[in-house]
């Protein structure tokens, strides 16, 4: 009963997280300019990342292979916002602009 | 429900590379190229499960420090060359 | 002294968490290998409060519960964003109150984490975002995560 409970859960988890992967690398190729196609691999990063992997544990039982699974979704969770930040600072510094909806004036949040 | 998850995940690593492709800029292959790499950790950890064989979680591990380290390091190098080699006006 | 002993703690916990092997040749390498890595730090001068932030243990596990709910609604609003192509991408300033590097290291990564915002650039306290939507931008002017940042690391 708790087995298929679990299967079920994992299964669940496992579609979800991969049609956000699949989401996401579809906002890689649609969104226009390369400051937003960061917000399209940060999704996939972090929640199409996050569900398979919790996908995954409930399969894994509690034993090492769950350890290890947890270390690594924790690693890439850590990680990918720093890669994202300097990638975007890279490119921000070598001049490249960011493609706005409108004029503004960088504080007109409220605009 | 392994299979499903791996062919989805070999579809975002085909959209990456597509994107890895065309460009235009360098950050834009660069981000594609971290992001096939986060999908190579996934796609190992998905096959070790299909396979019945959770060894490949180590493999999937190393990937993910490798995949870190290297974008900050091809960052590293490219911050420091001139502004026009790095930025392709289209 | 005491981070040099949590280093060994955590790194033994690591150790035996991915080996798997209990022998005595695997575990004795183990223990070389810490005892290499926790001298190479101790030479490198690299371990304080910052890279082992044992004062913020207690505090963590709420911020990040609170932070895995924001993860989740920002994903799923850029997921749908991203099918309908609804988006208006906006470069805002944002000040970050903490008077910590840690804590506007955290801020910053928090905001880079949730899908919608990215923190393109970092001025003394003032955090430049690039945010997919105006939304996003306004979320988080109101400034909620800074101040539970502010709670967490000062």
């Amino acid at each position: 009963m708790i087995a298929l409970a679990l299967d079920v859960g994992s299964w669940i988890l496992l579609v979800a997280g991969s049609f956000i992967c699949v989401t996401g690398g579809v906002g890689m190729l649609r969104f226009p300019d390369f400051f937003t196609r960061i917000h399209a691999a940060g999704v996939t990063d972090t929640l199409g990342a996050g569900l398979i992997f919790t996908g995954l544990m409930l399969q894994a039982g509690l034993s090492l292979v769950l350890a290890k699974l947890v270390m690594i979704l924790l690693f890439m969770l850590f990680t990918s916002p720093t890669a994202s930040h300097a990638v975007a600072k890279a490119a921000l510094h070598s001049g490249l602009e960011p493609q706005l909806d409108d004029v503004d004036d960088r504080s007109g949040v409220d605009s | 429900m392994f299979l499903t998850a791996t062919a989805a995940i070999l579809v975002v690593m085909l959209m990456a590379l597509i994107r890895a492709f065309l460009g235009p800029t360098l950050y834009d292959r660069i981000l594609a190229v971290n992001m096939f790499g986060t999908n190579t950790v996934l796609l190992i950890a998905v096959v070790g499960f299909l396979m019945g064989r959770p060894e490949f979680l180590d493999i999937a591990m190393v990937y993910a420090l490798v995949n870190f380290i290297s974008v900050i390091a091809i960052l590293r190098y490219f911050e420091y060359s001139p502004p026009d080699e790095t930025v392709e006006h289209k | 002294m005491r981070h040099t002993i949590s280093l060994s703690l955590l790194l033994a916990i690591f150790w035996l968490l991915n080996s798997g092997h209990y022998t005595w040749l695997i575990l004795s390498l183990g223990l070389l290998s810490i005892a290499i890595v926790v001298w190479v730090t101790h030479v490198m001068d690299v371990v304080d409060h910052e890279s082992l932030p044992w004062h913020l243990t207690a505090r963590i596990p709420g911020y990040n519960l609170w932070l895995l709910k924001e993860v989740m609604v920002a994903s799923l609003d850029v997921a749908i964003r991203i099918w309908t192509g609804a988006i208006s991408p906006i470069v805002v300033d944002v000040k970050a109150s903490q008077k910590t590097d840690m804590g506007k290291v955290i801020y910053a990564n928090s905001i880079t984490l949730t899908p919608g915002t990215v923190s393109i650039n970092i001025q003394d306290d003032i955090i430049t975002v690039h945010a997919l939507t105006r939304v996003g931008a306004r979320n988080l002017a109101e400034g909620e995560m800074d101040r539970r940042v502010s709670r967490l690391a000062g």
